[in-house]
């Protein structure tokens, strides 16, 4: 099977700044990810390129291709041109949500369902009972069923979330892209997150990436972690090699961003991870 | 206290550069700047025929026109309302088919959703059909479709249309762009992107800017019937040539009545979408 995602040499430049500096990733069905850096480690530069919402270099060092379940997303500085296929099976999770925050929850979570229905009754918004059924069930699955006739910006930040997470299972997808999914929100509301994300890959195989700040969420939820700096990817390993020494090692001074002080006396990790990858 | 204060003065003039000069090259500009303002308005004096005695001597037409004036004859009423209803279906069909053209004229011309070439091309359009007064297309129309409400419809309907689509374009470039790429990474087409992620967050501001120029264009065809597009502006056009100034103060005084109405009830509604 191909891969979920395939990152092959992949360079975003933003004037003089190297965002992405050639990248290659490869990413199998069903495989959790943490990618973790500091602040303009290039971690939302690569995910925005991932899901084709940025395009790579043209004159990149490689041939900046990204293809998902072996359906190109792009290549070589240019969208493909069937790329809405490939959006289909790639669900997206932002720091904000990108919810439409006066349309009701309900709706917010069937737009999921616009890239497999017909392109006219999408864009009429006639969605079919079925459709409507899927949604409340995946409001249902991610705990805010109750919420499903309010208009999304009643919701608080973590509940906003879940309704996105929703979004990306009616859409089906067989990917998550997380972009800081929980780094808006305050911690219980970012566990309640990281639960429903890593819920919802382990019971559908999903494969999901998620970018974070925060090493002891990394550590806690994911057996692989793949850490950059400076646009480049310079760790790509078990969680259990992740320890502070190795995080200051790698950061430099930018290392205090990364460790909270909780890190190493945190993890009361979610079910959905082992507590023997937590580091100590 | 006083000796401090001079003290602090000593100092000050001693440790203080010179203050600035204006240097003379300034100077003389403002000096021709202010004598061309003069020659200008000298000259628009003349152009335009400014004669304020014939205020005084023809005093005894104002006279008349001012006594008539202050009252105002309101027999025929019913004829009056009946052209103020016209009037104000002038304005509500100008205006709804403007907005229903200026929705996807707005959305074509905003910078972060339509291509660069067709941003440019639908704005320069959209300039002209605001750089055209209502009047000038009323003329136009007339001619083409005859006197009557109908040609004041179009004549408010291009002018709005150029209004609105400017309106409502920068409404859209003035959106989060988040949601748009939420529904971009479902893999919704471009109208689906507009639809669910440009639409919802643009809409109270496009109900408002309808509504306002819904309130401008009630003013607008009051005026569009003095030059033969229908409604109240005709029948007040028709009374001064007649000299009946009674009648035309009952209908100015109708006219300004009903559109203080209509703009404290499109207010009160207006604050309500924003």
């Amino acid at each position: 099977m191909a891969a979920a995602l395939q990152l092959d040499r992949v360079s975003k430049t933003y004037g003089q700044m190297r965002a992405v500096e050639n990248v290659s990733l490869t990413i199998q069905p069903g495989e959790r990810v943490a990618l973790i850096g500091a602040s303009g480690s290039g971690k939302s530069t690569l995910i925005r390129l991932a899901s084709g919402l940025i395009l790579a270099d043209r004159n990149g060092s490689g041939s900046g291709a990204v293809h998902s379940f072996g359906i190109k997303v792009q290549e070589g500085g240019k969208l493909a041109r069937d790329v809405r296929t490939a959006r289909r099976h790639i669900g997206l999770v932002f720091q904000q949500f990108a919810l439409s925050g006066r349309l009701s929850v309900l709706t917010n979570v069937l737009v999921g369902a616009l890239g497999r229905m017909n392109a006219l009754r999408g864009t009429l918004g006639l969605f079919n009972a079925d459709e409507r059924r899927t949604a409340y069930a995946a409001l249902a699955e991610v705990g805010i069923a109750q919420h499903a006739a309010k208009r999304a910006r009643e919701l608080s930040g973590g509940q906003q979330q879940r309704v996105a997470i929703a979004r990306a299972l009616v859409q089906g997808a067989k990917l998550v892209l997380a972009d800081e999914p929980i780094a808006s929100l305050d911690p219980k509301s970012a566990k309640r997150v990281m639960d429903t994300l890593v819920t919802m890959s382990r019971d559908y195989g999903i494969a999901l990436v998620v970018s974070l700040h925060q090493v002891d969420y990394a550590t806690a939820y994911f057996d692989r972690i793949v850490a950059m700096n400076a646009g480049r990817i310079v760790f790509d390993g078990p969680a259990s090699q992740i320890n502070a020494a190795f995080l200051t090692e790698l950061y430099g001074a930018s290392a205090e961003e990364l460790i909270l002080p909780s890190q190493f006396v945190v993890p009361a990790p979610a079910e959905a991870a082992a507590p023997s990858q937590t580091v100590s | 206290m006083f000796a401090a204060a001079d003290d602090a003065h000593r100092t000050a003039t001693r440790t203080m550069p010179a203050p600035p000069v204006t240097p003379l090259t300034t100077r003389l500009f403002r000096l021709v700047l202010a004598a061309v303002t003069v020659v200008i308005l000298v000259a628009a004096w003349y152009e335009a025929e400014m004669n304020p005695a014939q205020l005084w001597r023809d005093s005894g037409n104002m006279a008349t026109l001012g006594a008539d004036f202050l009252r105002p004859d309101f027999t025929d009423w019913d004829v009056y309302v009946n052209a103020m209803l016209e009037t104000l279906a002038i304005a509500i069909w100008g205006t709804v088919l403007a907005v229903i053209a200026g929705i996807p004229l707005g959305i074509l011309s905003a910078e972060n959703v339509a291509p660069h070439w067709m941003v440019f091309t639908v704005r320069r359009l959209m300039d002209a059909c605001r750089a055209i007064n209502e009047l000038v297309f009323a003329l136009i129309f007339i001619a083409a479709v005859g006197l009557g409400p109908f040609a004041g419809v179009l004549a408010l309907f291009i002018h709005t249309t150029g209004v609105v689509a400017k309106l409502f374009s920068e409404a859209v470039e003035a959106i989060d762009p988040a949601p748009v790429e939420g529904i971009r990474g479902t893999g919704g087409t471009w109208l689906q992107e507009v639809i669910y992620g440009v639409l919802p967050q643009v809409m109270p501001l496009w109900i408002s800017y309808a509504l306002y120029r819904f309130e401008s264009n009630v003013r607008s065809a009051t005026v569009l019937g003095i030059v033969g597009g229908g409604g109240i502006g005709m029948t007040f056009n028709e009374t001064m040539r007649g000299f009946l100034y009674s009648q035309a103060s009952a209908i100015l005084i109708m006219v300004v009545i009903t559109v203080s109405l209509l703009d404290m009830v499109s207010q009160r509604i207006r604050k309500k979408f924003i």
